[in-house]
């Protein structure tokens, strides 16, 4: 196990931990993400911890604000702030809500919730970057019911019409949403080809990967004139058997001590 | 002189000055009267075709990268077509998103019913920290943009596209948040906004001629609500109505009632569209059907006195 696998394990953790100090929480959607998240914070996002507003820096917009838990435990890991903090989600007058608010936790670059939102905000930060001229890269991660959204494919439209080649958004492609399998409840079909056909620079990778994610991204780096779309081909609720056994039912559900020892053990 | 021209003038002199400062269209640049500016300011104005929900996310990602965007489209499609983008991109996330709506009520003439937007004070009224300001003339809108940019939150303006009559003389000065007695009078007070505020003076007018002697109160911003000069205004006269170019549900009627249930429970009465949908029709076809000409002020004003 390299060093970044092994980040991203304690990032699992602190991610169950996170929710079973509520009892219950977004647990699936957030597991889903945890490689790129440490791929991003770890090694590709230009960021500073102890100056989370710092100018220039790399942003990221999480789109499915409903992963908090995920990022949450990825910015705690890297010290946005303390360990503590982390168990007052979704607690009242807490700084970590269940969805991403930039107004409320540090290291956050975009209040998201409201699914197919993040994309055109993602979009609005790199058209900002552009006029700025600092060389920052925009990411934002999308959901797969998520793109069911129209306002997706508005922003999509718009990406690529303005060739943001500073932009870099990733697709949760788990194929599951709350009410079930997406195959069951509205298709999205081939995620690549659709993106491709509306003029992104394409990928599709192992969404576990977190090498293969790096390399991907400064990949992508190199392709002038478009805006790019890394598919991540992920399992909801990775990393944690009963999550994953619960199939779409892990995209919110509760979890006890007992769970969260045995999701500990796991992931160890 | 138009307001849309009035709009493009003072958008040029701001982004002169600020660079801060974008515009966001959604193919209606040529109508609103924003068109010129691309070519004056290329990097710094987006036309996001006809997609107005993306324009709206997009002009809060800008905000949060430190720009102060405008978004212009019509009325319909800046309030209820996004309001769930300006609910949650740009008000809950704190974005500063200057969005003018243009042809607001029956300002919209031709276009008819789908367009004719009755409810979008209402609908963004209710969403924390926006100020809702209907334009009464170019002038004042003209004095009123700088202002807008200042304020801290995010900002819904209402104006029409073309020339309506002025109100306001050369030496006006314009001050956020405060309403303007723009005729004095000690009978009967009228709450007017926007367009509605010509038709209200036509009307006070006629009326001092009968020896009625109305007050006329031009509020500027609906939201937040000039109460000090309104309630100074009824304290006096102890007799009101509101004027307004939107539903009486969730616009000047309600905010006026809801304000002087609370300090000053008085009758109140309305002119303004009452709870029905638009149609196409001149603006003076349109005022004669909604019962909002200065006859129709004039006739409520002597049934309540």
């Amino acid at each position: 196990m390299n060093n970044l696998e092994q980040i991203a394990k304690e990032i699992r953790i602190l991610n169950v931990k996170c929710i079973e100090s509520i009892g219950a929480g977004h647990i699936g959607g957030s597991l889903s993400i945890v490689d790129v998240l440490t791929a991003l914070y770890y090694k590709e996002m230009n960021i500073d911890p102890k100056n989370p507003k710092k100018e220039g820096r790399d942003r990221l917009v999480v789109s499915k604000g409903h992963a908090g838990p995920g990022v949450y435990a990825t910015l705690c890991h890297k010290g946005y702030f303390e360990e503590k903090e982390l168990y007052t989600l979704n607690k009242y007058g807490t700084n970590l809500p269940s969805h991403c608010d930039m107004n409320k936790t540090p290291g956050v670059d975009m209040t998201t919730g409201s699914l197919g939102q993040g994309l055109s905000c993602a979009i609005g930060l790199a058209v900002g970057s552009k006029i700025k001229k600092d060389n920052a890269t925009i990411y934002a991660i999308i959901g797969d019911g998520e793109s069911q959204e129209g306002q997706i494919w508005e922003g999509a439209f718009f990406a690529s019409h303005k060739k943001l080649d500073n932009l870099i958004v990733f697709l949760d492609y788990n194929r599951m949403q709350l009410d079930g399998y997406l195959e069951e409840i509205n298709d999205s079909g081939n995620m690549v080809d659709k993106f491709k056909s509306f003029g992104f620079d394409t990928y599709s990778i192992d969404g576990h990967n977190i090498d293969l994610i790096c390399e991907t991204i400064e990949k992508a780096k190199t392709v002038k004139g478009a805006p790019h779309m890394i598919v991540l081909n992920t399992t909801k609720g990775k990393g944690v058997e009963f999550a994953e056994k619960a199939g779409p039912n892990c995209h919110s559900m509760p979890i006890s001590k007992e769970a969260l020892e045995e999701a500990i053990k796991g992931l160890k | 002189m138009e307001f849309r021209q009035a709009l493009c003038k003072t958008l040029t002199e701001l982004m002169e000055k600020d660079p801060r400062i974008c515009v966001l269209d959604a193919d209606l640049a040529k109508p609103n009267g924003t068109f010129p500016l691309y070519e004056k300011f290329q990097d710094r104005c987006f036309n996001a075709g006809i997609s107005e929900a993306n324009m709206a996310s997009v002009a809060a990602g800008l905000s949060a990268y430190g720009m102060i965007p405008f978004i212009v489209t019509f009325t319909p499609f800046a309030s209820r077509r996004i309001c769930d983008q300006i609910a949650v991109s740009i008000a809950y996330a704190k974005q500063k998103v200057i969005i003018i709506g243009t042809d607001p009520g029956i300002t919209a003439e031709l276009n008819g019913g789908t367009h004719m937007s009755f409810e979008d004070v209402s609908v963004l009224r209710a969403i924390p920290t926006m100020l809702i300001y209907d334009a009464t003339d170019a002038n004042q809108l003209a004095q009123a943009l700088p202002q807008l940019i200042e304020y801290d939150g995010p900002v819904y303006v209402r104006i029409p596209r073309k020339t309506r009559p002025d109100v306001y003389k050369e030496d006006y000065e314009f001050k956020l948040g405060k309403a303007d007695v723009v005729k004095k009078g000690k009978d009967v007070t009228i709450i007017a906004t926007g367009t509605m505020v010509y038709e209200s003076l036509v009307a006070a007018e006629e009326l001092e001629k009968e020896g009625i002697s109305a007050e006329v109160i031009s509020v500027n911003t609906i939201k937040p609500l000039d109460e000090e000069t309104i309630l100074a205004s009824v304290k006096k006269t102890n007799k009101a109505i509101t004027c307004e170019n939107h539903n009486v549900i969730g616009g000047l009627y309600s905010a006026v009632a809801e304000m002087l249930c609370r300090k000053y429970p008085m009758h109140l009465e309305s002119i303004g569209v009452q709870d029905e949908f638009g149609q196409v029709g001149k603006y003076s076809d349109l005022l004669k059907a909604y019962n909002m000409t200065p006859e129709d002020i004039k006739k409520l004003v002597k049934n309540i006195i």
